[in-house]
């Protein structure tokens, strides 16, 4: 067990989930301090911060993983790791860690150029969908139905600023069955599986999505292991899909996972606020060498 | 009881607040974050940027 005063939770918006976080550490007697990351700065040359582990909660990507890498460098123990961070807060990063592992996916590419993206849809087929690299919510997730829609989006993506933004991730459509499932995996243990429904194609939470508890099939439990061993992520949330067979593909894998939905639905079957304190104070690292 | 820095609407607080935690205006529905606790202010919440997310 981590010592008094050793803990760190690194957020700088404090939602429903941390909240639970917070109370599950206060239930348990834990001494922490909340480290709000707008605040964070850190030197080359300082020693090492006075916290031997740390919950990474910032919501922001680039923070999140530049605070990961700042407080490893210095010896703190953090949750996600940095590589984690890195690799599942970037979806084509996670799509070649999950081809690497061998794990089912829809179809994807990896565009460097817009001009390139159209060829890659083409080749993809339609109906197609774009994602940006970085983001979640299903936040400027695009169904392209034809090519002429596509040249449409691709004019606009190279219109914006930033390079990154030119770097096109595109994915196959899936024609789900008005749902897609998110499991949850702490410490290498499936806690267990929601289906999320909505009328909308995007079935994400923040869209409005409702949950409700999914049994966990020995196929499924293989592959959300495999994803979060695949991106190394001490806790994740593995986002599936049903294709029209039937067979489960993996989407994405999120480090910082909401889980509000998922204990909705799983009611007092689990607790996950408890389960992710007591992992950061008792089981990390699962996947780390 | 806090008054929306945008609208200026009477917004209750939870029982136990907790810095920078996000409160949503029942009128205006803007996001709010707690910016200090004793004593207790309330600002407008940052925007959505682009690579917030899960």
């Amino acid at each position: 067990m981590t010592s008094p005063g050793t803990l760190a939770v690194v957020a700088s918006r404090i939602r429903a989930d941390e909240k639970r976080i917070f109370d599950a550490l206060d239930r348990r007697g834990v001494s922490y301090v909340h480290v709000d990351s707008r605040t964070m700065w850190s030197s080359a040359d300082i020693a090492p911060l006075p916290w031997d582990r740390a919950l990474n909660r910032e919501i922001g990507h680039v923070r999140a993983a530049y605070a990961a890498h700042s407080l490893e460098a210095v010896g703190t123990l953090v949750v996600n790791s940095a590589r984690a961070t890195e690799v599942c807060g970037d979806k084509w990063r996670t799509s070649m860690a999950l081809r690497s592992a061998g794990l089912p996916a829809p179809r994807t590419a990896l565009a460097l150029t817009p001009t390139a993206a159209l060829t890659a849809i083409e080749e993809i087929g339609y109906p197609a969908v774009l994602k940006p690299l970085v983001g979640s919510w299903g936040r400027l997730v695009t169904f392209v139905p034809d090519r002429q829609v596509a040249e449409t989006v691709l004019e606009y993506i190279a219109a914006l600023p930033s390079p990154q933004s030119h770097v096109v991730y595109v994915q196959e459509f899936v024609d789900k069955p008005g749902r897609d499932i998110r499991a949850l995996v702490i410490g290498g243990e499936v806690l267990g599986a929601v289906y999320r429904r909505s009328e909308e194609w995007r079935t994400n939470v923040a869209r409005g999505a409702v949950t409700e508890r999914c049994e966990v099939t020995d196929d499924m439990a293989k592959l959300v292991y495999g994803a979060a061993r695949a991106t190394e992520a001490d806790i994740a949330g593995v986002d599936l899909v049903e294709d029209e067979d039937g067979r489960l593909l993996i989407l994405e894998v999120n480090d910082t996972v909401e889980f509000s939905g998922f204990q909705h639905a799983m009611g007092d079957r689990v607790d996950v606020a408890g389960r992710i304190v007591d992992h950061v104070l008792t089981g990390v690292p699962t996947w780390r060498e | 009881m806090i008054a929306c820095p945008e609208c200026e609407a009477k917004v209750d607080l939870p029982d136990a607040p907790r810095l920078n935690e996000i409160l949503e205006c029942g009128d205006c529905h803007a996001e709010l974050e707690i910016l200090s606790l004793e004593p207790t202010l309330v600002g407008l919440a940052p925007e959505v940027e682009e690579d917030w997310g899960e």
